[in-house]
């Protein structure tokens, strides 16, 4: 007889049901100083399900130590709308560093 | 919120584009209209003394057009307005009549948009008061409401100015 085992991505046998994903990926995107700082205008972020941008930005600035400079007067942005440090992010969220701005 | 009805035109232009005031104007005109105000921001070519040699923009150009979309609904729950048309050259600002001026305001204070001034000895990233001051308010950066007072000053001073331009707001009120 053939066994069905249903297996997730990492390989581990999970009963039907458990459909929730343990991480998300979100985009993110650095301008005008932000980008001067980390040395690149976008980078990919994983972090656990149920993080919030405060917790992406913490984890931002563990890997790009530079944005330490910006922290106090940057604001986020989470998919084009400005966003609070205690925003949910989810799959695909496109989330950005927003500098102190200068247009007009 | 937004209403896909409002008569706005919204356009971020790239650097080696000129803007075409006229496209702005007729865009607002309208038989309709009881006049038409236009703020055109220009570029200076000195600043606090330095010789500015460059000014480089960038922008987050889908939020920054959503950012403007909302401003253009502030002033129209304010001013009874008919059409509204903004562009903003990112190449490299403020003062008409009073929704012009405070759309300029929301717009220094909201949107992503940047300017670096590259000197022979330096260069920086300019920023905003209006953000700075917006943002000890209210974290979030929101489009506010039309404030009932007076407008605030802009402008830091007289400076010699460039007659390339980089922000025209044009709209006719009815």
């Amino acid at each position: 007889m053939a066994a069905v085992e249903l297996k997730t991505g990492n390989g581990d046998a999970k009963p039907v049901g458990n459909a929730t994903t343990s991480s998300v990926n979100v985009r993110v995107l650095f301008f005008a100083r932000a980008r001067d700082l980390t040395g690149t205008a976008d980078t990919l972020l994983e972090v656990t399900s149920g993080s919030t941008a405060g917790d992406c930005l913490k984890e931002l600035i563990a890997r790009f130590p530079a944005l330490e400079e910006i922290r106090e007067c940057m604001v986020l942005a989470l998919n084009e709308e400005y966003t609070s440090d205690s925003a949910v992010v989810k799959e695909n969220d496109e989330l950005a560093i927003i500098p102190p701005i200068s247009g007009g | 919120m937004h209403n896909d009805q409002d008569k706005n035109l919204i356009e971020i232009l790239d650097g080696n584009v000129l803007v075409d005031i006229a496209k702005y104007t007729n865009y607002v005109s309208d038989p309709q209209a009881g006049a038409i105000t236009t703020f055109s921001g220009t570029t200076r070519d000195t600043f606090d003394g330095k010789t500015v040699v460059e000014l480089r923009y960038e922008a987050y150009v889908p939020m920054a057009v959503r950012q403007i979309q909302a401003i253009c609904s502030s002033a129209r729950a304010t001013w009874k307005i008919h059409a509204i048309s903004v562009a903003h050259r990112l190449v490299h600002h403020a003062d008409a009549l009073d929704a012009c001026k405070f759309m300029i305001d929301e717009l220094k204070a909201t949107v992503p948009i940047w300017k670096k001034e590259v000197y022979s000895n330096g260069e920086v990233w300019k920023e905003n008061p209006e953000f700075m001051e917006r943002r000890s308010m209210e974290p979030a950066g929101k489009a506010v409401d039309a404030p009932n007072v007076a407008c605030r000053r802009i402008c830091c001073g007289a400076k010699s100015k460039v007659s390339d331009e980089s922000t025209a707001c044009e709209m006719n009120l009815e």
